[in-house]
């Protein structure tokens, strides 16, 4: 019967132990451990919600950074090809330059051509015309020696212009 | 596998050892006189408090670790003094042991008519011995792991910090969370301290040598300081609307007046609430204790029934104390367990809003 009776001595030993216990525990242990337990899963889930978001934020980068490179890969096309088109045109515009500067230049040299040919032909016109002035008067020499042929000559001649005059 | 032989092995050496030392024991009441053994009286002397703890008995002497007493006597003052000042003349500054009687065990004095006086007795005894150890290594324990995280924050613990932290919050998060409802905050840590304080004293209990083994959660005395505490708390934090329930609950008027049955039933209530959980824990444990004994003690009791029999209820003994030890570690969480789980149901309870159909019907 004694087992349930509680004895004062064990009692007040109780008291003061559990107490003490209980004010240590309540005040310096439990709480600092749930504290950090609750922080520390407030950490991890901000930790996650935040790298979830950079997971976002990198998912939206890529994605730019992929629309970036189209938008460049496209540019290059049409710049490649501005280029190519441009490069047609300018070899065809010096094409076109250079066959009506050569046409001109034939035109040129045909025009001197033509000059020079008139040139040496009057020329040689000048040159039979001096011959045959030369000749001529060798000739005139020749039969003028005589002094009456001389005169017949003159006679002759002014014949001729008053023959003309009249 | 490997692990399983080990273990199986070592039970047939458990259980080989013991035979041996079971007709080891026969033998010595075949040369001397057979004396009887009273089981029930050293199971009890194993279950009460004592104030010398008594360790075993190599031949004639006792080994024993001497407590200090602790006395105050009305006539003579204080007397402090280590138990094995009795051993001398069995008396110490006229304080005796009581032999028999209503204070048996206890330290009682004579007074002038010659009858027994117990003095106030704060003496440490067995129970407060193992009590103040437990308590000791509950703070030490707790504030060590409570100090490896003031060191290094959010950093996932390891070891036995790690294991205390998935311990403390599954009794915090799983028991006292949804049994106490929103303000639970202000009730865990000494519900926490209230389970910790249980279960430490109850597995240390369990072990048999010296700094454990004391029967201290069986002792109604701790159960009651429990209970009281829990009981406190109850009814200095109850609302308004807990009162209100007790006093004038939601029953027919009949019920009420003029004769107050339902308030007296709830009001009984009040008082049964702790009443349960200090005899539960105090039985189990006690009962526990108790049993195992019993299993013990089986091995001596057989001695007279000649040796085989001897022999097989000794293999009997062991197995059954093993299995009855393994249940016991069983029973020291799952009554740490109970204990908090209904004292944050009877907090919950007390924490009562009033809910919506009370305030139509007013």
């Amino acid at each position: 019967m004694s087992l349930l009776l509680p004895d004062s001595g064990l009692l007040f030993w109780m008291f003061l132990s559990f107490g003490i216990v209980a004010f240590i525990l309540a005040k310096f242990g439990f709480p600092v451990i749930i504290k950090m337990v609750e922080d520390r899963k407030a950490f991890i889930d901000e930790s996650l919600l935040s790298a979830q978001k950079a997971y976002d934020d990198l998912a939206k980068v890529k994605d730019e950074s992929l629309l970036i490179l189209d938008n460049a890969r496209k540019e290059h096309v049409k710049i490649l090809n501005e280029a190519s088109q441009s490069k047609e045109m300018l070899i065809k515009d010096a094409k076109e330059k250079a066959s009506l500067e050569a046409a001109k230049l034939i035109e040129d040299a045909r025009k001197q051509i033509l000059m020079e040919k008139d040139d040496a032909i009057r020329d040689i016109r000048r040159q039979v015309a001096e011959l045959s002035v030369d000749i001529a008067e060798k000739v005139l020499r020749g039969q003028l020696e005589k002094k009456t042929e001389q005169m017949d000559m003159i006679n002759r001649l002014l014949d001729e212009i008053n023959v003309s005059k009249s | 596998m490997n692990s399983l032989r080990k273990i199986l092995s070592l039970i047939v050496i458990t259980l080989f050892l013991s035979t041996a030392f079971a007709f080891g024991k026969e033998e010595v009441p075949a040369a001397g006189k057979p004396e009887k053994l009273d089981v029930k009286e050293l199971i009890l002397e194993h279950l009460a408090d004592s104030y010398t703890w008594h360790i075993t008995k190599i031949g004639e002497t006792d080994i024993a670790i001497p407590l200090p007493v602790i006395v105050y006597s009305k006539t003579t003052g204080w007397h402090v003094f280590m138990s094995s000042a009795f051993h001398e003349k069995g008396e110490y500054e006229g304080l005796i042991i009581a032999a028999e009687g209503k204070y048996k065990g206890k330290i009682v004095e004579k007074d002038a008519k010659g009858n027994e006086v117990k003095p106030f007795d704060i003496s440490i005894t067995k129970v407060v011995f193992s009590l103040l150890f437990n308590s000791t290594l509950l703070i030490f324990i707790i504030l060590m792991v409570a100090r490896s995280y003031k060191k290094d924050t959010f950093e996932s613990k390891k070891g036995f910090v790690g294991f205390m932290e998935l311990f403390i919050m599954n009794i915090n998060d799983d028991v006292i969370k949804p049994c106490i409802g929103k303000d639970y905050r202000k009730f865990s840590p000494y519900l926490l301290t209230v389970f910790f304080f249980i279960f430490l004293n109850n597995l240390i209990g369990i072990i048999p040598i010296f700094p454990g083994g004391a029967n201290v959660t069986g002792n109604i005395a701790i159960t009651f300081t429990l209970a009281i505490c829990t009981f406190l708390i109850v009814n200095i934090f109850g609302t308004k609307e807990y009162w209100r329930e007790i006093f004038w609950p939601d029953v027919p008027v009949w019920l009420k007046v003029p004769l107050p049955l339902m308030p007296a039933i709830e009001l009984v209530g009040v008082f049964t609430k702790p009443f349960a959980l200090m005899i539960r824990l105090f039985a189990n444990m006690l009962a526990g204790h108790s049993i195992i004994l019993g299993l013990t003690c089986l091995v001596f009791v057989t001695v007279s029934l000649g040796p085989a029999m001897n022999a097989s209820m000794t293999v009997v003994s062991v197995l059954f104390t093993v299995f009855i030890n393994l249940v016991e570690v069983l029973v020291a969480y799952i009554q740490a367990y109970v204990f908090v789980l209904l004292s944050a149901v009877f907090i919950g309870l007390a924490r009562v809003e009033p809910h919506h159909a009370h305030k139509v019907k007013e």
